[in-house]
């Protein structure tokens, strides 16, 4: 049974149709140039530590039909719950879409999809420090024509070495937003990194 | 759909309410009037104060359940088109309203109209404003249907025995 | 099948939309029809187009009416096509259609049930004459008459044989745990398919076609000796529990009309002989729908209830495969898209075959 929630103090989307559709083109922006940083108005009131690109992508994606794992706190849990309506998700495994404002769980532990059906993989989101082009990983792959750069402050040690391993199970896998602040850029699980 | 953690019951100074037959009652009767004959009950009372949205009016869906055989295992009917909005008023006061259809002036208002009357200092005299006439209204509404349903009713005589 | 990519044709079809619009017009003399005027006037296409769209929204089905001049199917196509853009809140508690405010409930089973036989508005009596007198301008009809409605309930007739242990009880899970059911609309059609994923495809499926195989089973077509238990019409309240509250709220009422056919039983192994139900359930005033949904619903409970089943209405494949009118459209309309390359291979193909046959006709 459901059990009331507590009160959500803070507001979403000021339109949360448009706002969505913009942060979804940004998304699909991203998705189709890895790599590439895309900005999105941030909703004005996401509790901490949520930043306002991952917020933003949390409302957009997330929905009744898609359990979501954070690890933000309870706040934020309840925000998410009341705005985008979603389930919250007690293991990472079970998770459509993962917010991690620390250390993420091991990608291998998230829903990769099956052969018959990769795309019921899960999405990671993942709030780093900041994001900028023209130096750090060397990215390659679907998306990109020879080569796209981004520095990436503060992602988790030894993720190299987990992309690759995620890479390598296509066309299963986990697609991943990086995002600090109201930026975002996006790895689809097609994507090769070196660390540069 | 797995339940969510996290998230402890209540603790907003509502739950009093939470519940409470009174509120379901004025939300159902909101949910039944159209936005015209909401604001014309508003009419000629103070202004409503100003609010702010918590979340936007939003039109979405609600799946429909029948039960198979009408009182068996619940399926799937159809959906409905449904517009939610919450609110918060400056004195904290929190309103909810998901009403059938896709007026979004109508779900506004009613959720308005939700945080006021959770007020015990304003919920009488908005009840005796605003929802008693309303649902006034909508109880003639029905009963008229059932007088005309009534009409319809055959009425069996029996014709002589034939042998 | 192969399929050739082939761009050109903007124009033209700029010209036949531009066309389409006009024709959707009509003559510029006769006044333009509003879509309240269609949700009002042709109440019974905007339910039809409401319960084969799955979406419960009359100005929405009275738009989708207009816009496709008056095709049922392609409106239902517009309206699931709007459905689609619009996110899921939650789902309601199942309907308590027993609760319905009755605007009509008649049976053939029984004369003298409580609450009585209540006809409503209904074509049942009407002499199929035309009536002249619409295609002038009417006057509005005068009201029609009222009666001092009694309070007494209106039980179901189901419920009355249940008294006596006649009618087969339904499968009911306990509350709380009550299972969530399948639904059509996030997982794909899947067999044998359980008897509440078949009611929502029925309830979705195109008229015509639950029509057609209802009538089959009462031909012989199936082992049907089905009676009108009970048909009812009328307003039924929604409610739903948003997780925001975390209690149950009505959000307003929709039109239902509901059937449940008796049908008998010749008993098995495990259950005496009783009477079982066909169960139709749509959305606003579509009793024959209703009616045909029942018909098929019971029908295809054939397997279950270990009677052979060897008729068309009762191979769910069958049915619940085909009775969708948008994705039935779909593939027969496909059909006149560009077909060239096929077409090209087809006429190789008998070229050379005619080509090989008359010369053996030849030697």
């Amino acid at each position: 049974m459901t059990r009331p929630m507590r009160m959500p103090l803070a507001a979403g989307f000021a339109d949360p149709v448009l706002d969505a559709q913009c942060c979804f083109r940004a998304a699909l922006e991203a998705m189709a140039r890895p790599g590439r940083v895309q900005r999105v108005a941030a909703p004005p009131e996401a509790p901490p530590p949520l930043g306002g690109a991952a917020a933003a992508l949390l409302l957009t994606l997330a929905d009744a039909g898609t359990p979501v794992w954070l690890d933000a706190g309870p706040a934020a849990e309840a925000w998410l719950r009341f705005h985008a309506g979603c389930p919250i998700a007690a293991m990472p495994g079970e998770a459509a879409f993962l917010l991690a404002t620390g250390a993420p769980p091991p990608l291998a532990r998230l829903a990769a999809g099956s052969e018959e059906e990769p795309h019921r993989s899960a999405t990671l989101i993942l709030q780093v420090a900041s994001l900028a082009e023209g130096d750090g990983w060397r990215l390659s792959g679907p998306g990109i024509e020879r080569e796209h750069r981004l520095r990436v402050e503060g992602s988790p040690p030894g993720f190299a070495a987990e992309w690759a391993a995620n890479h390598a199970r296509i066309p299963q896998g986990v697609d991943l937003f990086l995002c600090a602040g109201d930026r975002l850029a996006a790895l689809p699980r097609s994507t090769t990194l070196i660390p540069g | 759909m797995s339940e969510a953690t996290g998230t402890g019951p209540g603790g907003d100074g509502q739950q009093g309410l939470a519940g409470d037959p009174a509120r379901r009652r004025w939300m159902g009767v909101l949910a039944r009037a159209s936005a015209a004959e909401i604001a014309a009950r508003l009419d000629g009372l103070p202004p409503l104060p100003a609010h702010r949205r918590l979340r936007a009016p939003e039109t979405g869906l609600v799946m429909l359940r029948g039960r198979q055989g009408g009182d068996g295992q619940p399926f799937n009917l159809g959906e409905m088109t449904v517009t939610r909005c919450s609110v918060t008023l400056p004195d904290g006061a929190t309103g909810h309203a998901y009403v059938a259809g896709r007026d979004r002036r109508q779900a506004e208002l009613a959720a308005v109209l939700d945080a006021l009357l959770q007020d015990p200092a304003r919920r009488p005299a908005l009840l005796a404003a605003v929802i008693e006439p309303l649902a006034e209204a909508q109880a003639a509404r029905a009963a008229r249907q059932a007088a005309r349903a009534a009409a319809t009713r055959v009425q069996f005589f029996t014709m002589a025995t034939m042998r | 099948m192969a399929y050739v990519a082939v761009k050109g044709g903007e124009r033209a079809i700029e010209a036949a939309h531009a066309w389409l619009a006009e024709a959707r017009r009509g003559e510029p003399a006769v006044p333009e029809l509003g879509v309240d005027q269609v949700e009002e006037q042709l109440g019974l296409a905007v339910d039809r187009v409401m319960a084969e769209g799955a979406c419960y929204d009359r100005g929405l089905a009275a738009l989708a009416i207009k816009q496709a001049r008056g095709d049922l199917i392609e409106a239902a196509f517009l309206l699931r096509a709007y459905r689609t853009t619009l996110p899921r809140f939650v789902a309601g508690a199942p309907l308590d259609t027993g609760a319905m405010r009755i605007r009509r409930r008649i049976s053939a089973t029984y004369k003298d049930l409580p609450g009585g036989q209540v006809l409503g508005p209904t074509f049942d009596y009407t002499h199929r004459l035309l009536d002249f007198a619409l295609a002038a301008e009417g006057e509005a009809p005068p009201p029609p008459p009222e009666a001092p409605a009694e309070a007494e309930r209106m039980p179901r007739v189901t419920g009355i044989l249940a008294q006596e242990g006649l009618m087969q009880p339904e499968a009911r899970g306990e509350a709380p745990a009550e299972a969530e059911p399948p639904d059509l609309t996030r997982e794909p059609l899947a067999f044998p398919a359980a008897r509440p994923l078949r009611l929502q495809s029925l309830a979705r499926g195109d008229e015509g076609f639950l029509l057609a195989l209802g009538y089959s089973t009462q031909r012989g077509y199936g082992n049907a000796h089905p009676f009108v238990g009970e048909i009812r019409m009328g307003e039924v309240a929604v409610e739903i529990t948003p997780p925001e509250l975390g209690f149950p709220i009505e959000i307003g009422e929709v039109t239902l009309t509901e059937c449940q056919m008796v049908n008998q039983f010749a008993g098995s192994k495990t259950e005496p002989p009783q009477f079982t139900r066909g169960y139709g359930l749509t959305f606003g005033h579509a009793e024959r729908k209703a009616m045909a949904m029942a018909l098929v619903d019971r029908a295809l409970r054939a397997r279950e209830l270990g009677e052979e089943a060897t008729a068309p209405a009762e191979s769910e494949e069958f049915v619940l495969y085909h009775c969708d009118n948008v994705e039935a459209t779909g593939f027969v309309e496909h059909l006149k898209l560009p077909h060239y390359v096929d077409f090209q291979s087809e006429l190789e193909k008998i070229r050379q075959l005619r080509a090989t046959a008359l010369r053996e006709a030849a030697e």
